[in-house]
């Protein structure tokens, strides 16, 4: 599509360099570009239908996680496999949702999700088709559809991030649950609207109930915590000294370290005894019935849990690699090691009951 | 957003509406009427689908639309429409007095200045504002460094979403308040000033009573824009109901309640609308005697000039010399970094591609629309005329909600396509075509269409070769309005842009919603390029037809 841009783009410095013609001619030539445009581009549009797309071997990727991460990584596909991707950017509910309004006429072939429980959502919904049996075996079964219908890509725990210039280890509480005590009023971030703070509410829901989950957000939103927009602003709040801690997930240090090139005050805290607070969840794929291409779509799942990919995520995104043999980040606890708690991640699939308990209690 | 010096219904051509022909809705054309019709379907159909969605909730979402937290969102929407707009009247009409009444140095350089924060799109001037303010922003770094302030109050919420867009909306006071003073018979003034009133007291019992209309109209537009607003609130964490929307709209599986809301925001935006075109009404019969030749005298300021010179100068550096420094400074930063900006190619072709279409299809639809409401002038043709209006009421959240939804369930083919994007496009933005073409048809004699009647050639044909080549002016001027509104705009392109097109605004956004601010500077900057020029061309044309309006 885009070569058609390079090819017009010499016509429109004609108004731009017109503003000494007086207005008559500057707005010809504006109308006059206009129209070579409107002519040129009818054709690209007629190419956008779906049935165009699937013969040229494309896929169109419905992406809840950001550009920032998942855009090398699909850009590496293309290289290596010639199909092209079209990815639509948005947070993880908000596509899940466009592609349940969607329904049968949905444009995706693939749903890449930031969590567990979106991917569950639509897995209920009856929009995934099933997965084979080579592309689910590469992944242990607590990080994949009991059905076979969608996989994790990478996993991630969540974390409770703090300053370390003003708190140290013995300081950090045993348990999420805490976090409403007198001893944190103030002092903690969250991001109500983030794709896996939610996926770890359904799981506090699953784990402890919907009453003793309201009490908890409720005590948190009683207890002054404050809410950002996401993880990232969390964690930059956390070093800058703004607040003293955050929920977030276990990769935001080190990537945020990395962008700013310094070493940041900041440290991760995870909870005891499995605590629901530290819950390892994943962000995976399914392929959605309706799609047009479902070989492109196979492949681009094949080639993220294969070792390039995976490798990028690990070294780029410091998040836990799904398959065996791929070396976590440095500095990261081994994802076996850690004291997660026990819970199937396709239980998390209540995503709508989160969202209105959140939206119950005010948050959303 | 309106733009009221071109957009006004009847205000010019007095002389030539007695020779208005009367016809019925039966001897009107087709060609102009199927257009025109299309137009008002086009117009309603979010309107009604909206309706259809929010009815279909189950109880659980009605619960939630009546629930405590609609009113408190319809009260803190309202609560920001008013400061925002007080505001901007107090930052307008001090400025429009001093630049066109006193002998302010560099007066004219400053009016043309003053409308100018227009170009700059309202969440383009909120992320230079949390850059320099917000926490670790600029201003902060520099308290530290200089005084060792650890922290400075936040500029999140009600303060910051205030400041920015009071900043970003006194031009619409402030052009509506300008037009008037400059069409203003100075000798009341003078007559005050005359029998021994000072020069202020002139001004509050004389000069403000009889501007009071103007300003009101221009206090409701801003008080319109802030409730339209989408991309300041949400940048700034403001709970106004376009940033409660689209967190339900990005956050929940079921639609309904995102629906339900925007039909809440339509409601306050019409109800604003409608106010302001009713006093736009009494604006004009107050300016009716106005026709006097007479060049007002410039007030001597005296040793009051330099406070006065420095008010001027804190307005335009907050509201366009900071906006573009810091912008400049975090430009400079990325080109540095050695920052790739080659994506940013297809991301401005993109723009002026979607801003040249738009302005084709608006400007095209719209020219029938006002043929028929001027030359055809029945009920009927105002009722369509009227219907149009609708889309200044309509903010661009909602409306690209509606056809979200109505393309994913029944237009799949249209469905994130550049069609159904312009169409979204052509609803919001119809009325500033259909405003400035109307006002250019106004001022054509009829009797040269009767000329070329009467010699023979055919409604049709005098359509084409008399009318259209008349009313270019108009024509173009819409085109151009068009244009730069839809180049600006965020909401629609956002949820209704094909999947992997980006546009400078969705560029802009996407960078800002990451708190990268080094990569939103280049779009944004480019943005207010692409507007720069046709918005000059546009404040020259309607200056100048200020000027000639005075001067006869």
């Amino acid at each position: 599509m885009w070569k058609l841009a390079d090819r017009a783009t010499n016509g429109t410095s004609t108004p731009a360099a017109g503003i000494a013609l007086d207005r008559r001619r500057l707005l010809a030539a504006a109308g006059a570009g206009a129209g070579a445009l409107a002519v040129g581009r009818l054709g690209a549009l007629a190419q956008a239908t779906p049935a165009a797309t699937a013969a040229s071997g494309s896929i169109t990727v419905y992406s809840g996680r950001s550009e920032d991460l998942v855009a090398p990584v699909l850009a590496m596909f293309t290289e290596a496999t010639g199909i092209a991707v079209e990815a639509r950017y948005g947070n993880t509910a908000e596509m899940a949702a466009a592609i349940l309004e969607e329904g049968k006429n949905s444009p995706a072939d693939v749903y890449y999700a930031q969590d567990a429980g979106a991917l569950g959502a639509i897995e209920a919904a009856g929009l995934f088709a099933s997965l084979p049996a080579e592309t689910l075996d590469i992944v242990d079964p607590r990080f994949r559809s009991a059905n076979g219908k969608w996989v994790g890509v990478t996993g991630r725990a969540r974390v409770l991030v703090y300053n370390t210039d003003e708190l140290t280890e013995a300081d950090m509480p045993a348990t999420v649950q805490e976090l409403t005590g007198d001893a944190w009023s103030g002092k903690v971030g969250w991001a109500p609207t983030n794709g896996s703070f939610q996926a770890f509410v359904t799981a506090m829901r699953v784990t402890d109930g919907e009453d003793a989950t309201r009490e908890w957000l409720q005590g948190m939103i009683d207890n002054g915590t404050i809410v950002f927009e996401g993880n990232g602003d969390i964690v930059r709040a956390v070093a800058a000294g703004e607040i003293a801690t955050g929920l977030v997930n276990n990769y935001y240090i080190y990537e945020i370290a990395a962008e700013e090139g310094t070493e940041l005050p900041v440290a991760n805290h995870f909870f005891e005894g499995g605590n629901i607070g530290s819950l390892v969840n994943v962000s995976g794929l399914g392929i959605l019935k309706t799609s047009a291409n479902s070989e492109g779509a196979l492949a681009l799942a094949n080639y993220l849990l294969g070792e390039d990919a995976q490798t990028y995520f690990a070294e780029n995104t410091f998040e836990y690699p799904m398959l065996a043999g791929v070396p976590t980040a440095p500095g990261l606890p081994a994802l076996a090691e850690l004291d997660s708690p026990d819970i199937d991640l396709s239980n998390l699939a209540d995503l709508e009951g989160t969202l209105t308990l959140l939206a119950e209690v005010g948050l959303v | 957003m309106p733009n009221p010096p071109i957009g006004q219904p009847g205000s010019t051509g007095t002389g030539a509406s007695a020779h208005f022909r009367r016809r019925s809705a039966r001897s009107m054309p087709i060609e102009l009427l199927a257009p025109s019709l299309l137009v008002a379907a086009l117009v309603v159909l979010p309107l009604i689908y909206l309706v259809y969605r929010a009815a279909q909730a189950d109880e659980g979402v009605l619960r939630l639309v009546f629930r405590r937290r609609t009113l408190d969102l319809v009260i803190d929407t309202a609560l920001l429409a008013g400061a925002v707009s007080i505001t901007a009247a107090l930052i307008a009409v001090p400025l429009a007095w001093l630049t066109l009444r006193a002998d302010l140095p560099g007066r004219r350089i400053f009016a043309a200045v003053s409308i100018l924060p227009l170009v700059i799109p309202s969440y383009v001037g909120a992320i230079a504002y949390v850059a320099a303010l917000g926490p670790r922003g600029d201003l902060q770094r520099w308290l530290q460094r200089w005084l060792g302030l650890e922290s400075i109050p936040s500029i999140y919420g009600f303060f910051g979403a205030w400041l920015i867009l009071s900043l970003f909306t006194y031009p619409y006071v402030y052009l509506n308040v300008s037009a008037t003073l400059a069409g203003l018979d100075p000798s009341i003034e003078d007559a005050a000033r005359g029998l021994g009133r000072g020069a202020l007291p002139t001004f509050f019992t004389i000069t403000l009573p009889m501007l009071r209309p103007s300003i009101l109209a221009g206090m409701l537009l801003s008080a319109l824009y802030t409730v339209s607003d989408f991309g300041v609130v949400t940048l700034l964490r403001y709970d106004s109901l376009t940033r409660a929307i689209y967190v339900q709209y990005r956050a929940s599986f079921d639609r309904s309640y995102a629906a339900a809301l925007s039909l809440v925001l339509i409601v306050f935006a019409l109800s604003l609308l409608v106010a302001e075109m009713k006093l736009r009404g009494s604006a004009r019969q107050a300016r009716l005697g106005s026709g006097v030749a007479r060049k007002p005298r410039k007030l001597n300021l005296g040793w009051w000039r330099y406070p006065a010179l420095g008010y001027v100068l804190v307005v335009l550096g907050l509201s366009l010399v900071l906006p573009i420094a810091v912008l400049s400074d975090w430009l400079v930063r990325a080109w540095r970094r050695g920052d790739d900006f080659g994506q940013l190619r297809s991301a401005t072709w993109n723009t002026l591609m979607l801003g040249g279409l738009g302005a084709l299809l608006a400007t095209a639809l719209a020219l029938p629309v006002a043929v028929l409401a001027v030359r055809y002038r029945s009920r009927f043709s105002l009722a369509i005329e009227r219907l149009t209006y609708v889309g200044y009421g309509l903010p661009g959240l909602a409306i690209g909600l509606a056809f979200v939804f109505i393309g994913a369930n029944y237009l799949p083919r249209f469905y994130q396509t550049v069609p159904l994007l312009l169409v979204a496009y052509l609803v919001r933005f119809i009325p500033q075509a259909v405003g400035a073409i109307r006002s250019s048809l106004l001022q054509i004699d009829p009797k040269l269409e009767d000329a070329s009647r009467g010699l023979g050639e055919s409604s049709r044909g005098t359509l084409r070769r008399v009318t259209v080549p008349l009313a270019f002016p108009g024509i173009g001027a819409g085109a151009l309005l068009i244009f730069l509104t839809v180049v600006k705009e965020l909401p629609m392109t956002l949820l209704l842009r094909p999947t992997g097109m980006e546009t400078l605004s969705t560029e802009v956004w996407t960078a800002s919603n990451t708190s990268a601010f080094g990569r939103a500077a280049a779009p944004a900057m480019l943005l207010i390029l692409v507007s720069v020029v046709p918005a000059i061309v546009l404040l020259n044309r309607s200056q100048t037809e200020r000027q000639t309006s005075v001067a006869e």
